[in-house]
């Protein structure tokens, strides 16, 4: 569905990918993993053209993509939950959710996807008219995907859904994305949190400093040696 | 003071509050998109009061055809000046943009004088707003009277886009976060072009009002209101709509309050506006309706 080719990101001086390759399959969870500064926000911003790459190709279902606005690429379905949750602080929880709706026209269809939102997150509906910078910080993180649910995405792109939350909203999280998966979604997974991220992964990468250095099945990523020891913790 | 004058005066004040609102907020919504002063917004308004002028002089339009073409061929000039003098700037720093701001602003001036000459112009008022009402011992002009009621309706209107539309809720999703904005699919330059083109809009309907109370003309006309709506914005905290009416009101009745207290102080009327800003910037240097900006500057 999705295929990055030698896709090259620099800011200014700065190298930050360096000709990576990736693939998203159809219907599958695939996860990009990595240290900080590794350069995964940077991969997830140039798919959605935020960053501008500076070689390469991106690929979504056979038609290049590259460089192109942002908004072509939320009206081709391509939906990306931005890390540190972005909401609109000024704005409250109902307008967020229909502003992830902002290019569907289908009124029917956009409050059967309100309601599905608030069926995953009951939370947001007991908080519709809270201005979305007073919600608590998994709150936030609730409304960001919910508010790309709202875009209805074909590929769902996040990055550090669990970032700053307690162990038990992660699970919640993790919980909903695999619920969201069953539903057939594709989505594109960036973690710090790499054991959750394996766990649910059909596929997963590990980039270093811009660069791919290790990929597999997310199991297999699981229990490779230097996956362990680099992003699990754990030491043999 | 008789309570006839006092009337008489907050009659005044009121309206030429509703000018100094209406123009705020064309200064207060750029701001709050672009974070930039908008210093040609001055001009923009003097362009709307020539454009309504040449309207009915030269190509004989009646009133309302001249008024309704200005208010729009105005919004285009503003969505143009944002095009040619701001948009190539955005991710440049802001000093630059803010430069291209004064740029644009004396550029606008200069063409003026060459376009329409400085001798000043003499705005031609139709009967109907000429007219003096008298409500018991009180006569005032009918401007006078229009001036705030349309001013509400504007307001009105204005609150409806920006509270209860999908394009008002845009704006306000990009005035806080561009890329965020971005991701939900919103074309960021039309709703920039949008805001200035709606601050436009509204200074060319202050203009024309203002042509109406004060009907004389020349190209440096917007350069002292100019810098009053300013104020007005940053007095009700610059980036926020209701601040701007605040400021406007509060400016507007100063004004007038002083001239009426005493003759003596009329010739102060300007300073007050200045004085009133230094007062602000020192005890609440956000406005009176501003957030504390730690949010996104
Ligand atoms: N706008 C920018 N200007 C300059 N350098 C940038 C910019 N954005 C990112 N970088 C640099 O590019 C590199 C990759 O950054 P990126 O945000 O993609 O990392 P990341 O893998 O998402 O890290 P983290 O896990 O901390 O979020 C970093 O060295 C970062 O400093
Ligand atoms: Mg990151």
């Amino acid at each position: 569905m999705l295929t990055i080719n030698n896709l090259s990101v620099h800011y200014g001086g700065i190298h930050a990918l360096k000709g990576i390759n990736l693939e998203v399959p159809q219907n599958k969870i695939v996860t990009l993993i990595g240290a900080n500064g590794a350069g995964k926000s940077s991969t997830l911003k140039s798919i959605m053209g935020l960053a501008k790459a500076s070689g390469g190709s991106i690929k979504f279902n056979g038609e290049d993509i590259v460089n192109k606005p942002t908004t072509n690429m939320v009206s081709k379905g391509l939906v990306l939950v931005p890390e540190g949750r972005r909401v609109f602080s000024n704005l409250t929880v109902e307008e967020n959710l229909f502003l992830g709706a902002y290019l569907r026209k289908n009124k029917e269809e956009i409050t059967k996807d309100l309601n599905w939102v608030y069926e995953l997150f009951p939370r947001l509906k007991e908080r519709v008219w809270q201005k979305a910078g007073t919600l608590s910080g998994g709150e936030q993180q609730m409304l960001a995907v919910g508010r790309a649910l709202m875009s209805k995405p074909k590929l769902l792109m996040m990055d550090e859904p669990s970032l700053g939350l307690a162990p038990l909203i992660v699970k919640d999280i993790f919980g909903i994305i695999k619920e969201i998966h069953r539903n057939g979604m594709t989505i594109l997974l960036i973690e710090q949190n790499a054991k959750a991220a394996l766990e649910v992964a059909d596929y997963g990468y590990v980039l270093e400093t811009g660069s791919i250095t290790l990929e597999g099945p997310g199991k297999e990523l699981m229990v490779n040696d230097e996956v362990q020891k680099a992003y699990l913790g754990e030491h043999k | 003071m008789s309570f006839q004058t006092f009337l008489q005066h907050l009659v005044n004040g009121i309206s030429l509050g509703s000018l100094y609102a209406l123009l705020a907020i064309g200064y207060t919504m750029v701001y709050g998109i672009l974070r930039l002063i908008n210093f040609a917004h001055g001009d923009i308004f003097m362009l709307a009061t020539y454009i309504a002028f040449y309207s009915i002089t030269t190509f004989l339009l009646p009133w309302w055809a001249a008024f309704l073409i200005a208010i729009i061929l105005t919004a285009l000039l503003g969505i143009l000046l944002e095009r040619a003098a701001y948009r190539p700037l955005r991710n440049s720093p802001r000093i630059s943009i803010m430069i291209s701001a004064i740029g644009a602003s004396f550029l606008i001036e200069n063409l003026a004088i060459v376009f329409f000459g400085g001798r000043p112009k003499a705005f031609p008022i139709a009967p109907i707003f000429s007219k003096i009402v008298r409500i018991g011992d009180v006569s005032i002009s009918i401007v006078t009277i229009i001036i705030p009621i349309i001013t509400v309706i504007a307001l009105v209107i204005l609150n409806f886009i920006v509270n209860k539309t999908k394009t008002g809720m845009a704006m306000r999703a990009v005035s806080k976060d561009y890329d965020a904005a971005k991701l939900m699919g919103i074309n960021i330059n039309h709703i920039i072009s949008f805001t200035f083109g709606t601050g436009s809009a509204l200074a060319a309907i202050g203009g024309i009002m203002w042509a109406l109370k004060y009907p004389q003309l020349i190209p440096l006309m917007g350069v002292m209101p100019g810098l009053k709506f300013f104020i007005a914005a940053v007095i009700g905290g610059i980036g926020n709509i209701k601040g701007a009416v605040l400021g406007g009101f509060i400016l507007g009745l100063g004004e007038i309050a002083i001239v009426a207290s005493s003759p003596a102080l009329s010739g102060y009327r300007d300073a007050f506006a200045f004085i009133l800003l230094i007062i602000i910037l020192l005890v609440k240097p956000t406005g009176l309706l501003g957030q504390n900006s730690a949010e996104k500057v």
